[in-house]
């Protein structure tokens, strides 16, 4: 067999399907005894108000880090495109943050939004904004939101960049002379042309949110307070290995891979038709 | 792509690779996970070295397995392999889950009758023992770690407050008199915050107050128990309170486990209620400031004597699978373990309370608690009077998210978006699904 068949069957399908059975019974955390409990785990998941509050989560953090994410590695990219002098040096530095490892980069935002001893909550509470992420469920959201961003920024941006690069400078020379302005030229060259980098880069920022961000929340905010960051990848850590809830956990990660399976499915479908590929 | 799925499988591929490599070796091998870090890392391998430099038959080694809730989930991924270590730490929280694998432990009471050890259940601490033991008493982990918790306070804020810092508050309305007059002579922001928020100011509020936390004895008679402190007026009113210091500045929320303490560090807080494990930390953080240590406010409304407060911490466990020579070691190491000389230093270096009255009694002797001034509140808080079915600990299934739950409430009741009653409502509600889950799963 193939190595790379062998490697996806033994890290993708063997544990898809142990958790596929583990989520139709319900066991003591010790597996001393299991009974067979049909589809119970997905109706009592499906029927829990928590479940419901992640995934209403999941969908505000997704797409805020998404379209955050995107929007600000877009317009950097442009920036830099144009920058003639020492780009080696800026491209370096925006690239940077893709290397802190998440956990690290979840506690350096907390750090500096330490309620009492952050340097950015010192500045905050002297523009007259009481900043207390351990509290204020809302504030707690936005700071795992600019710490997923910053993370995923980078990523984004080399690929952007390329995108830009891969433009012929003869295209908007010629739409310069016939007198558009940067801002069509942007619109009616750049955009389409790099859309194929830009649906590549939709579906990865997705999946990043949903699954890669877990460190992030859980050095910051541990999905507090109140449950306000808590996003469903989260709560199936929560749980699934603190709590050893093995049934419940397992259905909510079978929901998890259909949830992104669709999301996926729904994105090339819809949102590929309007990607031009050249 | 699916994260969670690898995760699972993950842990236990990991657990398998830790355990797979044994070196042979005459001396019988104990294996004890456990989740001390730093400076406690290095006393866990202290006392062990010290153990097997005892005597020539048993080796015992110590491995850190990480937090308490990923030593928890290793051991379990370990004994699902049939890789399952001698001992392994858990918390408190932990031990219903452990009780109830019946099949998976080994309780210590039998492991000492097994093994004809010397065990004498009667010379350890009730207070501490309670909690891992049988409504009969028979003991079924044996306790290591166990905290309790205390009010820190600054002196020097209070003196600045015009306080006397001699006479700390004893009951929940001195705190608030202490508290505002902190507030309102501008010597700190805020009166006092807490760490470990549901631990504090509910599972030992009640405990104090004689209040039933749930059923069935908390617990203790069985997994059928359910959540009943929502029933107190006493706690609803604690909460209100803490939800009207919240706004006055009286108190101030610092978020979970211990991320209130920098506020106390800095100043900002003049009190904080913490474990009494946190003395040593405490003590290195406030060197510029003098602190006192005070037991925990009682409410004289509610009861004329207060109980004793409950443990925190761990207790290790013996698991099953071993063969017989393991436990003779583990039942030796157990015996040294819970001597007078290892306890008392345990106990002293950490701040962990001692397990046994003779560890007690040796440290009186060495005159530490008159050179660590404090040091003895937390166990005058624990041994005044006998535990009753309310202060003898909690016993609940599923309880490090019943925690997490009953947190959640009182950060949206602190927070204003529920009441007090509607917060400790829905704790309840929330706790006592998990409580039925525990129930269906362990039956």
């Amino acid at each position: 067999m193939a190595p790379q068949l062998l490697i996806v069957l033994v890290f993708f399908f063997w544990p898809a399907i142990t958790a596929l059975r583990q989520s139709l019974y319900v066991q003591d955390a010790f597996g001393l005894g299991e009974t067979f409990a049909g589809l119970a785990n997905f109706t009592r998941v499906l029927a829990s108000q928590s479940y419901h509050e992640a995934l209403f989560n999941t969908a505000i953090f997704s797409v805020s880090v998404a379209l955050g994410a995107m929007g600000i590695a877009l317009l950097l990219a442009t920036m830099a495109d144009r920058v003639l002098r020492a780009s080696r040096v800026y491209r370096t530095l925006l690239i940077w943050p893709y290397a802190v490892a998440p956990a690290a980069a979840g506690v350096l935002w907390m750090f500096m939004f330490d309620p009492t001893l952050g340097v950015l909550s010192r500045a905050l509470a002297a523009l007259g904004v009481h900043w207390d992420f351990r509290l204020n469920g809302h504030q707690a959201m936005a700071l795992v939101i600019i710490a997923a961003i910053w993370q995923q920024m980078s990523y984004n941006f080399v690929f952007f960049l390329a995108g830009l690069q891969g433009i012929p400078a003869s295209l908007l020379e010629a739409a310069a002379i016939d007198g558009a302005g940067p801002w069509r030229r942007f619109w009616t060259i750049t955009f389409p042309l790099i859309s194929p980098t830009s649906f590549f880069l939709l579906v990865m920022n997705t999946i990043y949110a949903f699954f890669d961000t877990f460190g992030t929340i859980d050095t910051t905010t541990s999905g507090g307070p109140g449950g306000a960051t808590r996003t469903l990848v989260y709560k199936l850590y929560q749980d699934g290995i603190v709590g050893l809830d093995l049934g419940g956990s397992a259905a909510q990660s079978v929901l998890l891979m259909l949830m992104v399976g669709l999301l996926t499915l729904v994105q090339f479908r819809y949102v590929e038709r309007r990607v031009q590929y050249h | 792509m699916v994260k969670g799925f690898r995760s699972i499988a993950g842990v236990a591929a990991l657990s398998t690779l830790a355990l797979g490599a044994t070196p042979a070796m005459a001396a019988t091998e104990v294996v004890w996970w456990h989740a001390m870090e730093g400076s406690l890392g290095d006393k866990v391998n202290e006392i062990a070295d010290g153990f097997n430099q005892s005597q020539s038959d048993y080796v015992v080694k110590p491995v850190y397995k990480g937090t308490y809730s990923e030593n928890l989930t290793s051991t379990i991924a370990a004994f699902r392999a049939g890789n399952a270590p001698a001992i392994t730490q858990v918390y408190e929280v932990g031990t219903a889950t452990m009780m109830n694998a019946r099949g998976a432990i080994y309780p210590v009471y039998q492991l000492m009758a097994d093994t004809d050890q010397p065990f004498d259940p009667a010379a350890y601490l009730p207070a501490v023992t309670g909690y891992y033991s049988t409504t009969d008493g028979n003991m079924l982990s044996l306790p290591f770690n166990s905290s309790t918790p205390v009010v820190y306070y600054n002196r020097d804020l209070f003196e600045k407050a015009g306080l006397n810092p001699d006479t700390p508050p004893t009951t929940w309305e001195e705190m608030a008199e202490a508290g505002k007059k902190i507030v309102d002579s501008g010597a700190a922001s805020c009166g006092f915050t807490t760490t470990w928020p549901s631990w504090i100011q509910l599972e030992n509020f009640a405990a104090r107050q004689n209040i039933p936390f749930a059923s069935e004895q908390n617990g203790f008679g069985g997994p059928s128990a359910r959540l009943t402190f929502n029933k107190s007026e006493a706690v609803i009113k604690h909460v209100q309170d803490l939800i009207d210091w919240q706004k006055s500045g009286v108190f101030a929320y610092g978020g979970r486990e211990d991320q209130a303490s920098p506020r106390f560090f800095s100043g900002n807080c003049a009190m904080l209620m913490a474990s009494s494990a946190s003395y040593a930390s405490v003590r290195d953080n406030t060197k510029n400031f003098e602190f006192g240590v005070a037991p925990l406010p009682w409410d004289p409304d509610v009861i004329d004597q207060p109980k004793n407060s409950i443990i925190g911490g761990a207790s290790l466990w013996v698991l099953k699978g071993q063969e017989d020579a393991v436990y003779q070691g583990v039942a030796k190491f157990f015996n040294y373990l819970s001597s007078p000389k290892v306890q008392a230093d345990w106990h002293q270096f950490t701040g962990y309370l001692p397990i046994t009255d003779k560890a007690y009694a040796l440290t009186r002797e060495q005159h530490f608690y008159e050179e660590n001034p404090g040091t003895e509140i937390a166990l005058k808080q624990m041994t005044s009077g006998t535990p009753s079915d309310n202060s003898r600990g909690l016993r609940l299934g599923n309880m490090p998210q019943i925690r997490d739950v009953i947190e959640e409430e009182l950060e949206r009741a602190l927070n204003g978006d529920k009441s007090a009653q509607q917060a400790l409502d829905d704790a309840a509600t929330r706790g006592n699904e998990l409580l039925e889950q525990f129930e269906r799963s362990v039956s």
